[in-house]
């Protein structure tokens, strides 16, 4: 068990490289760098693939439990310091460990976090060699490998949260990586608090679950939603603490309403956008809702809302991606697009199917990303796809990777996307209600425009008539090996990844849900798991025998789906010259104007909540709070302040005439003054003159003398 | 004629006032420290020539030998010594600072 004992490592490996490269990188050579940091991650993949495969075989002898172990409290401990209250009635302290925990569901994000982060650290070598700040983009990459891999193996809320804003502090870091763009920083600011609206909610969210569990970690919280039977309010209390844990995951994963940074973190360089922005961190909503399952499942309304908020935003970010002209701003809008279907898996309580689609989704989705950025590459920083066109023969191997990945996220069989998409689709069709027959509707529809913008951005890209400027296309040039290499990787990865979840009804035995049963079964089958006979389960499943026509009739549809797709974009974009004519643009103007800027959902943002634009000229948002603020310190605040000053002035005034007056007037001076005049006439008698005072003193004598004789 | 050669202790008496007043003058008028200081000296005497006559004058009547107005006399003879060297002392200390002897440029001790 070397590799299962020692999983602390996994995390510490990055967190080393990062600290090395942001204290002493300025100094080392970029050939150190990349052993450093590339090697750092690739210890920690190998790693990971030893620890998976050792608690694949340790779990066979445990009944299927989770690997925990607990290196120390960190929050909280044993003294007896903040114990609170849990709801009924008990005393709990309130603590986090430093703690680890290996299950099915953290070993599938483990493998492909360290596997994808792996490749893009090769492809960075590459794609960053002639960039200032080597050291530093290496740097913050393996900073963020730490906080992923943190936020995976966490065993507990807290230590998750601390993953959490790590990723999001190195998110913000990435995006404003060319810190001198001004939209750069811009973006970047909008990165970090736009997150920061969404880990409001999680915060909440986590001190419901304290409150009504008396623990933070995942085992105690999986224990205290197995546990049967819940009072109706109990339930009530968990929808909301879900509804709040949604609320962080919506803005981690970038879902409606709070998707709006994702776009804009495009600023940062391309690998980056692929590791954070494509494959990994935005993930971590999912990850998050998946984790906490058994809570999401006692909650429906919250299911619900995970499902409709997922379903709209694939197609509101699909239909957005229909028109957009900046290649990685295409991808951008599709990222949130199939994070919107994964929430919809999570929604529709096939969370096996979310996570499935995560897996792949990392796979082609990171594959686009780092094509892209080879792209742009070849094309001299050109990111416009209207000024491309006829990569094909140029630079190929990103062309046929890239073909593989868009292959993949259009669904088609047997690329990997087609197996996730078509199970969750088919999860929501099968899902009771007719409601979700609506979800299906949207989620099928988001299919046909997945497939059009994908091969829109293809034709556009490495077919049709070249549009860029001579001196563009004399340098057009294919990637270095460090960059190929990945994308051949991911390439395999797109084709392949997918047959791990190969369904029932196309004769496989969908390994990838039978591996995550114990984290997602409930009732009878988690019993049966507990219990080390997923055995009998996987034989029961499988006699069921639950495909039916409809199944291949749904599988059919959203192949022809993303069929029509591709001809669509085909038709328009096959032989695109220079000033070409946007279909949706001929059809309807209006929606097109609508769709290019973005349903106007940043201008709406910026007068209702940031308040960069006013409303016949009243600000709102928080610029508009800023302002009122602003006037109410300046009138109401200082008002008062100055008012006591000139309470206290003016009393002092007073004071001061007071004493000055009476005081030193009267009291003081006025006996000075009286005495004085009174002495005034002895004065006169004291000339300071010796034989004066004896004169006086004689004629005194004499006087006496006088007196005494005659009286 | 007899009555001119018999000295009385009323002759004493009036030289004495006659010192004493010539003292007192002299102490009132002069503006030289050193003379007022003698002036002071006549004072003195003018008292002891008084003293001595009083005493004479008592042992006359009383047939006593009792020496007391001689002996107080002595005394204010030794004090007055004692009284011109302070004075002086003072006197030079007063000039070094001063350079006059003058006893009415002296008028700081007042108001």
């Amino acid at each position: 068990m070397l590799f299962l004992d020692h999983i602390w490592i996994i995390p510490l490996l990055p967190a080393f490289g990062g600290a090395g490269m942001l204290f002493f990188g300025r100094k080392l050579q970029k050939a150190t760098v990349n052993v450093v940091c590339v090697g750092m991650v690739g210890l920690a993949f190998i790693m990971a693939c030893g620890s998976v495969l050792q608690y694949t075989a340790w779990a066979e002898t445990h009944s299927h439990q989770p690997y925990q172990t607990i290196l120390y409290t960190w929050l909280g401990g044993d003294t007896g310091h903040l114990i609170y209250p849990t709801h009924d009635g008990a005393q709990a302290p309130f603590q986090a460990d430093a703690g680890l925990l290996l299950d099915p569901l953290s070993s599938i994000w483990l493998l492909f976090v360290t596997g994808v982060g792996m490749l893009i650290h090769i492809y960075s070598i590459g794609y960053m060699a002639h960039e200032g700040g080597y050291y530093r983009f290496f740097g913050y990459l393996n900073l963020f490998m730490f906080s992923m891999l943190t936020l995976i193996l966490a065993n507990n809320y807290v230590l998750l949260f601390v993953g959490w804003e790590g990723v999001g502090l190195c998110s913000y870091l990435l995006i404003g990586f060319y810190f001198h763009r001004k939209s750069a920083s811009d973006a970047a600011n909008k990165a970090f608090i736009v997150n920061r609206i969404g880990d409001s909610g999680f915060i909440l969210g986590m001190f419901f679950i304290a409150w009504l569990c008396g623990s933070l970690r995942f085992v105690d919280v999986n224990a205290f939603a197995h546990l049967g039977t819940h009072s109706p309010e109990t339930l009530k209390y968990i929808t909301a603490a879900t509804l709040l844990l949604f609320v962080g995951a919506c803005g981690k994963s970038a879902q409606l309403p709070l998707y709006v940074w994702l776009p804009d973190a495009m600023e940062g360089p391309t690998p980056v956008s692929a590791l954070i922005h494509a494959a990994t961190m935005v993930t971590a909503g999912v990850y998050m809702v998946a984790r906490s399952n058994a809570l999401f499942v006692l909650a429906p309304t919250s299911m619900k809302t995970v499902a409709i908020v997922g379903a709209l935003t694939a197609i509101f970010a699909a239909s957005i991606g229909l028109v957009q002209n900046d290649i990685k701003r295409v991808l951008a809008y599709s990222t949130v697009s199939q994070l919107g279907y994964m929430f919809l898996a999570l929604g529709v309580g096939a969370f096996a199917a979310g996570v499935f689609h995560v897996f792949t989704h990392a796979f082609f989705k990171a594959l686009l990303f780092l094509g892209a950025g080879s792209v742009i590459h070849a094309m001299s920083g050109e990111q416009d796809m209207r000024n491309m066109g006829a990569l094909e023969k140029r630079i190929p191997v990103t062309y046929w990777t890239m073909l593989i990945a868009t292959l993949a996220i259009s669904g088609i069989p047997p690329f990997a996307g087609f197996f996730s998409k078509d199970e969750i689709l088919w999860q929501t069709w099968t899902s009771e209600g007719d409601a979700y027959r609506i979800l299906w509707v949207i989620g099928y529809v988001t299919a046909l425009m997945t497939a059009f913008y994908m091969f829109r951005l293809v034709y556009l890209t490495f077919y049709s008539k070249p549009r860029m400027s001579r001196e563009v296309e004399h340098h057009i040039h294919e990637s270095p090996k460090s960059m190929i290499v990945p994308l051949v990787i991911l390439a395999v990865m797109s084709l392949f990844a997918g047959f791990l979840g190969w369904p029932r009804s196309l004769g496989g035995s969908d390994h990838f849900a039978r591996f995550l049963d114990p984290v997602f079964a409930r009732g009878e089958a988690r019993t049966l798991i507990e219990e080390g006979k997923a055995g009998q389960l996987v034989a029961a499943e499988k006699e069921e025998e639950h495909t039916s026509p409809t199944e291949y009739l749904l599988m059919v549809l959203s192949v022809a789906a993303a069929g029509v797709g591709w001809y669509m974009a085909k038709r328009s974009y096959a032989h695109a010259h220079t000033g070409y004519s946007e279909p949706i643009k001929a059809a309807s103007p209006a929606t097109y104007k609508i769709l290019l800027n973005k349903y106007y959902v940043d201008e709406g943002y910026d007068y209702l909540f940031t308040g960069r634009r006013k409303i016949d000229g009243v600000r709102l948002g928080a610029m508009g709070l800023g302002e009122a603020s602003s006037w109410f310190d300046a009138n109401v605040v200082d008002g008062a302040v100055n008012g006591a000053g000139w309470i206290t002035r003016t009393t002092a005034r007073l004071s001061s005439w007071w004493d000055k007056w009476i005081i030193d007037g009267i009291g003081v001076n006025g006996p000075a003054i009286l005495a004085r005049m009174l002495s005034y006439p002895a004065r006169l008698f004291e000339l300071g003159l010796v034989q004066w005072y004896a004169l006086v003193m004689t004629v005194g004598l004499v006087g006496f003398v006088f007196y005494y004789v005659y009286h | 004629m007899e009555a001119m050669l018999h000295i009385t202790t009323l002759h004493y008496l009036v030289l004495g006032a006659a010192l004493f007043l010539l003292g007192v003058i002299g102490v009132l008028t002069r503006r030289n420290v050193v003379i007022v200081l003698m002036s002071i000296e006549l004072i003195l005497n003018a008292v002891n020539l008084n003293l001595v006559a009083f005493s004479r004058y008592w042992q006359g009547i009383h047939g006593s030998t009792a020496l007391h107005g001689q002996v107080f006399a002595i005394f204010i003879i030794t004090d007055a010594a004692a009284e011109a060297a302070v004075g002086l002392g003072i006197l030079i200390a007063f000039f070094r600072n001063k350079e006059t002897v003058n006893v009415d440029e002296v008028n700081l001790l007042k108001w």
